[in-house]
């Protein structure tokens, strides 16, 4: 266990080194939050009733606002790439050789990652939470922000095993970044990025909550906002474990059949 | 003269070049393709979601936003054909001191760090734009004139200019930070927001978005031109000065950057 101290300190240190870079990824992207925000407060201003689709407009902001919370604390953002390259171009091999578990050294490496950007995002997502925080609700009990919390690390989990799974792809493709691209745009709009799932026609939501997706973002800010009743959070919560040790199952069965094609190139 | 049949020469051969590198990755360009396509179909299922819980984005209604999201892809496609990846290329030319081999050649650096690649899957993903914007001219019974289809192209050419303007600066930045991932992914938070009906915002962002970079100008007007909602000629005026103010400052940013090169390990 102790070796993988060492490999979430080498993560820590490694990833300060692009603090900037994350400065700068978590203040540009709260330029199309700004837009999305003003998007909203112009529809219903045009729409005169003040109701869509169950959310305020104020219901509306602090749903955009915990989407980004809950987005700097989960998503994976360099992690599929760097595996996919460690592939491709061979480098994987030293880890084949250490006694080292490479699931397990990654998700080391994802979890300093998610440390150290929170770190620097908090700067930016702070100031700009407090400019809207007559938007910004808090949970209505302590027991729900107990449910959200073992939701995002759920959601942790699952964004982690899933990028995971399609970056191995690498053993078999030349180019693996088609495919993340298409997950993303997925997770981008089922996963309630976009907008919130709650305003799209229910039956079409009912059926989104069975998929992988909601379980990315959706809803743990929909356990916050007080979204669900009690059953509805366990029911959710069974699905996204059920969901996450699928793709734990898959990551290591898709690692387990790589590795038999691996070639080693360039080594 | 001489020196434009020159670049002509040189550009068709880096065109060729292109056509056989993407040729050669065929089931990769074809995912390209459709990657860009399902964007431009998530973009515009925002849309319809937005317009199942109201009619108007104020004066906008829902097939102008789709035109307007056609046009605002449009730009983005014949951008990304001819500059977005020379533009992300650019940190990396840097990184790795190939750009020295590129200040040594006889022509103008600028045009070929800029043209160097051309991005076929980008006029594949164009065409499906127009395909879009026509489907949505159907829907608002309007059948543009000559003129201002003429009109919109040109307009198209300045939001261009002014897409590729900004991308450059931005890229250029890496002759100061090298590693300079971020700066595409920010780009495409600017993205964003070209595509947004102009009339949605108000006050300090929507000056900012039109006189500082004027995202809210490079899809808009072209589209206002089409829908007749141009309030004044002003608006035209003020895209194309903006689209030569961006590209001035941009020569002037690349020259200032460009002094700053010391090469790699050599």
């Amino acid at each position: 266990m102790r070796k993988y101290w060492h490999v979430i300190n080498i993560g820590i240190q490694n990833t300060l080194v692009y603090r900037t870079n994350f400065l700068f990824r978590a203040t540009f992207s709260l330029v199309p939050l700004l837009a999305t925000i003003f998007l909203w407060s112009t529809i219903y201003r045009s729409k005169g009733s003040g109701d869509v689709g169950g959310y305020t407009l104020s219901g509306m902001i602090s749903y955009y606002l915990l989407v980004t919370i809950v987005d700097a604390l989960t998503a994976v953002t360099d992690d599929d790439w760097q595996i996919a390259n460690d592939i491709r171009e061979g480098t994987i091999s030293q880890f084949l050789l250490k006694p080292i578990d490479f699931l397990f050294y990654r998700f080391c490496l994802f979890g300093a990652n998610r440390l150290i950007y929170v770190a620097v995002a908090v700067i930016p997502v702070g100031i700009f939470i407090y400019f809207w925080r007559e938007n910004f609700v808090f949970p209505a009990t302590a027991q729900l922000f107990g449910w959200f919390l073992l939701s995002i690390v759920l959601t942790g989990l699952l964004q982690f095993f899933m990028s995971y799974t399609m970056a191995l792809l690498a053993f078999w493709l030349l180019e693996v970044s088609t495919f993340i691209f298409i997950v993303f745009a997925f997770e981008y709009v089922a996963g309630g990025h976009l907008f919130p799932l709650n305003i799209l026609p229910p039956a079409f939501a009912a059926i989104l909550n069975y998929t992988p997706f909601p379980y990315l973002l959706f809803f743990p800010v929909s356990i916050y906002l007080g979204q669900l009743s009690h059953d509805e959070i366990m029911r959710g919560l069974l699905i996204q474990t059920l969901w996450t040790v699928f793709f734990y199952g898959l990551a290591r069965f898709t690692w387990s059949r790589g590795i038999r094609k691996y070639s080693a190139v360039g080594g | 003269m001489m020196n434009w049949r020159r670049y002509a020469t040189i550009y068709a051969a880096l065109w060729r070049n292109s056509v056989v590198r993407e040729m050669s990755f065929k089931g990769n360009f074809i995912l390209w393709v459709f990657v860009e396509f399902l964007w431009f179909g998530l973009q515009l299922s925002f849309i319809g979601v937005i317009y199942l819980h109201t009619d108007r984005i104020n004066d906008w209604t829902k097939w102008e936003v789709v035109l307007l999201i056609g046009a605002s892809h449009f730009i983005q496609q014949i951008f990304q054909a001819f500059f977005l990846t020379n533009c992300t290329q650019l940190s990396e030319l840097i990184r790795t001191g190939k750009l020295d081999f590129m200040l040594l050649l006889p022509v103008n650096t600028r045009f070929l760090v800029s043209l160097r690649q051309v991005d076929l899957g980008g006029f594949v993903n164009g065409s499906s734009a127009i395909a879009v914007m026509i489907y949505a001219l159907k829907q608002l019974h309007i059948t543009p004139s000559f003129g201002q289809v003429a009109g919109f192209l040109a307009l198209c050419l300045s939001g261009i200019l002014i897409h590729y303007s900004l991308m450059l600066l931005l890229s250029s930045a890496s002759f100061w930070t090298v590693r300079a991932q971020g700066i595409v992914w920010g780009y495409y938070n600017l993205f964003n927001i070209a595509r947004m009906p102009d009339s949605a915002f108000q006050g300090l962002f929507r000056a900012f978005f039109t006189f500082a970079i004027p995202m809210l100008l490079v899809s808009n007007v072209p589209a206002k031109l089409l829908l007749r909602h141009l309030q004044s000629p002003l608006e035209i005026v003020l895209l194309i000065g903006m689209s030569l103010v961006c590209f001035a400052l941009s020569e002037f940013g690349w020259r200032f950057a460009l002094r700053r090169y010391t090469s790699a390990s050599s």
